[in-house]
């Protein structure tokens, strides 16, 4: 190997160029990366609160058995199909866990393990049984395959007002063929679904709210938790299955977990988690984009490594209960009360 | 229980004498010349993959009995999942598939992986399974980052990295095999020798922690061999689904037995098989991966555990329930013809289905469906064209036995816990079918072997069960009435 493993970061080249020379390149993927996060961090909120983030997990996996079937039944990968397959793996693997823990004795978490590794499994399966003849494989399934995001593209008309407003903009000739408007059709599609993902919880948000927080208070207040849990399970599947193709079944659990987790070490109002998730989506996506460029890596990957990063981080610095600043408390406390009051008060504690 | 040990213990010799010399490649299409060279062991790649399965099978089913029995199923998944940066590092060492360097990486950034969910449960307001789908997430972006990162730096050199995803059990070489069976056997020891304090923490912490067990300690004993079984079960099973191989098959075992020694066993043996399996359908399919084959073959044992097990399986259960409510439904067709014989003084043999279905309150068609069922369990014949039901010796005995449990429950309800007469008959109603003759017994003692139930008709008491309607009153010639012996 004649390569360094870590390559020498070069400024011009890793951070500048994309978004000059490349830009019709860089543009789609890091939009995509966006959505894909902001629409999973914003579900995800709901299920830390839940605290079904491994149901989540699970759901992520076992989608992959509903795009298998549907690959099988149809022998495509048309969008419909493949909503439809998630739904309904999305709804048979919180069926299947809830009749395994009810009906038996296995715990939920063992419920869960066994459900997904299941579907998984099956999906791996009908995916490698019918490899090659349509493109998805083991390596899509594990990290995706969002950098040729930019090459599947759809046209769509836009009045000429906007055609000549854009023109004056640098490059924008990448970006206006033949006075349409030319945009990757999964940058699109993951779009749609993160204005639906907000608008829902932007309709629901107190329905969600309550029956997060207080299931008895929601049902005296005539709101249905049994229904919101599987609303809440199905948005999560299409949300997933959306997710899937750029990021792969087990990354997308991060883009789950992750945004959320960061936001809830930094606030304990809703509205600020759910801004704080927004944020951290974008800086996920750009540090994770350039990450991904200076190392030669998976982008799936540096975009989780980022976000990750900004996890450790806002655990270390958090305003409320960031380890430092308690590291400093602590130290102040011992410092300002005289000696034998501490000592007693280990002696009761 | 120790015998199981030992067991398992000889078992890992077996591979000694397996590994024979290699026959050559054979290139054989069929499915059943495949089928042959598998079970013919001469492949050394068959042989591997096998008892790499196999010892894989061991070590996972041990261990993951104490994971489903303490509640950290998925705390496997995380580990699992973070040990991909660890085989990747390992593999930078000296850039070869090395097992040494693999297992140690490995390893690490498991036991490293399992430490982080802990800091973040202890240190942050974050839930656990917040912290288990964050970890298991992150541990696994790095792995993927490094692993692309050496796919591009090193074309074609990568060598076999991909098995570690998804598994491939025919790339299990011999040192592979070897370190696999120093971790089983060292994993079944550990097991063995710390089986007491193993079950103690597992089952009662507090209790453990009281006695003087270094609680902590063990934890941390037992999360080693945790990740010890999922690092070396990784080639073959890959990351994805190591999970699986620990939670399912013991899952399985669980389901069947209430005996932890017994569940090591079991969860083993449906390891093993589950293994064995998926290497054999990974061999006569060249182009999947042995993981989720395994997978699959482990979840239709739970599959199985769960719908058949014989104590907690949902048919056995629902069957139990049916012939239950079988059971019940004929002991108050008896007692109904007990009261109508009882009601006459026991006068005359057979009880006509008219008499039964005023008593019941029931239609003749349903009374007669009723005395059939007694019929084919020889608790009773039928007689004038299947219209007078007579009790066999058998169903006259549950039929005193049942009316006496009634009496003697509502006597004991009456004189004991002083509830009123007409308020006994319901709970009675209930219990007259469970109550055990040991029970009976200490009823009667109780009760001063009272002869009359609160509402003063009589309580057949041994004598009549034995002797038939003779002491009652009944005609002592009767057929079926008169039990002799």
């Amino acid at each position: 190997m004649n390569e360094p493993f870590i390559p020498a970061f070069n400024w011009q080249e890793h951070v500048i160029s994309p978004w000059m020379s490349e830009l019709s390149m860089t543009l789609p993927i890091v939009l995509m990366a966006f959505f894909v996060i902001t629409s999973c961090g914003l579900i995800g909120n709901y299920l830390i609160l839940r605290r079904m983030a491994l149901v989540g997990d699970a759901i992520s996996h076992s989608v992959l058995a509903g795009i298998a079937g549907v690959v099988v039944f149809t022998g495509g990968l048309q969008v419909t199909g493949l909503f439809i397959g998630a739904l309904v793996a999305g709804v048979v693997t919180t069926v299947l866990i809830e009749l395994i823990h009810r009906y038996s004795r296995v715990k939920q978490d063992a419920a869960i393990g066994i459900t997904f590794t299941t579907l998984f499994a099956l999906g791996v399966i009908l995916i490698n049984l019918k490899a090659g003849q349509v493109h998805i494989d083991e390596e899509c399934v594990l990290y995706g395959e969002i950098a040729f995001v930019p090459l599947d593209q759809t046209k769509i008309s836009i009045p000429l007002a906007m055609v000549q407003a854009m023109d004056n903009l640098p490059l924008a000739g990448e970006f206006i063929k033949g006075g349409q408007l030319v945009v990757a059709t999964g940058v699109l599609r993951m779009a749609i679904v993160t204005l639906v993902v907000v608008a829902l919880i932007w309709a629901f948000y107190k329905e969600l709210l309550v029956s997060s927080f207080d299931s008895a208070l929601a049902y005296s207040l005539g709101i249905n938790a049994n229904m919101v849990h599987y609303a809440l399970m199905s948005l999560l599947s299409i949300v997933v299955v959306s997710a899937f193709e750029s990021v792969g079944a087990i990354l997308v659990v991060a883009m789950l977990i992750l945004p959320g987790a960061t936001a809830h070490l930094l606030s304990t109002r809703l509205p600020v988690i759910m801004a704080l998730t927004v944020l951290h989506a974008a800086l996920s996506t750009l540090l994770g984009f350039h990450l991904a460029k200076w190392l030669d890596c998976s982008i799936a990957g540096a975009l989780v490594v980022a976000a990750m990063g900004l996890f450790v981080l806002a655990w270390i610095f958090g305003i409320h209960d960031g380890l430092l600043g308690k590291w400093l408390r602590q130290r102040r406390v011992q410092h300002e009360l005289p000696e034998e009051i501490t000592q007693s008060s280990s002696l009761t504690t | 229980m120790r015998y199981g040990f030992l067991f398992i213990f000889l078992g890992l010799l077996v591979p000694e004498w397996v590994w024979a010399e290699r026959i050559g490649d054979i290139s054989e299409t069929s499915a059943f010349e495949q089928a042959r060279r598998f079970f013919s062991f001469q492949d050394p790649a068959v042989r591997y993959a096998l008892v790499g399965s196999i010892l894989l099978g061991i070590s996972c089913g041990l261990l993951g009995s104490f994971l489903v029995v303490r509640k950290m199923a998925l705390f496997g998944d995380t580990l699992s999942h973070a040990v991909l940066p660890g085989v990747a590092l390992g593999f930078l060492w000296n850039m070869s598939k090395d097992p040494v360097a693999i297992f140690v990486g490995a390893t690490l950034a498991g036991l490293l992986g399992g430490a982080m969910v802990t800091l973040i449960k202890q240190t942050t307001r974050l839930k656990e399974d917040t912290a288990l789908g964050l970890v298991l997430a992150s541990f696994f972006a790095i792995g993927i980052c490094l692993l692309t990162r050496i796919q591009n730096i090193s074309t074609g050199s990568k060598g076999g990295l991909d098995a570690y995803l998804f598994g491939q059990a025919a790339s299990l070489g011999r040192d592979d095999v070897i370190l696999m069976a120093i971790i089983t056997v060292l994993a079944v020891l550990l097991i063995a020798i710390f089986y007491k304090e193993l079950l103690l923490t597992s089952f009662d912490a507090a209790f453990a922690r009281a006695a003087g067990f270094p609680v902590t300690m063990i934890h941390y004993v037992l999360m080693l061999l945790l990740a010890f079984s999922v690092v070396i079960a990784l080639q073959a099973v890959g990351v994805v689904l190591v999970s699986a191989m620990l939670i399912t098959p013991a899952a399985a075992a669980y389901l069947l037995t209430d005996r932890m020694h017994v569940m090591l066993l079991l969860a083993s043996v449906f390891g093993v098989t589950a293994g064995a399996a998926g290497a054999f359908f990974s061999f006569m399919s060249t182009n999947l991966p042995t993981g989720p084959l395994m997978v699959m073959g482990a979840s239709l044992v739970f599959v199985l555990a769960f719908l058949f097990g014989p104590r907690h399986g949902v048919v056995s259960r629902w069957w139990r329930r049916q012939s239950r409510s079988a059971q019940i439904q004929r002991e108050n067709t008896l007692k109904a013809i007990y009261h109508v014989l009882e009601g006459r003084s026991f006068e005359g043999e057979g009880v006509s289905l008219r008499e039964l279905a005023e008593k019941r309150r029931e239609t003749i068609d349903e009374v007669r469906g009723q005395s059939r069922e007694l019929k084919t369990h020889q608790m009773a014949t039928l007689h004038e064209d299947g219209d007078s039901v007579h009790l066999t010796p058998e169903g006259w005995q549950r039929a005193c036995e049942i009316v006496r449990n009634h009496r003697l429950w509502e006597l004991y309800l009456t004189n004991e816990a002083s509830i009123a007469p007409d308020h006994v008959h319901d709970d009675a109603e209930v219990i007259e079918h469970v109550l055990g003759e040991e029970t009976v017994r200490q009823l009667e003692r109780t009760l001063n072997h009272a002869t009359k139930d609160p509402h003063g008709r009589p309580i057949p008491g041994l004598m009549d069960l034995k002797l038939g309607g003779q002491i009652m009153g009944g005609p002592a010639t009767v057929p079926g009435y008169g039990r002799t012996t």
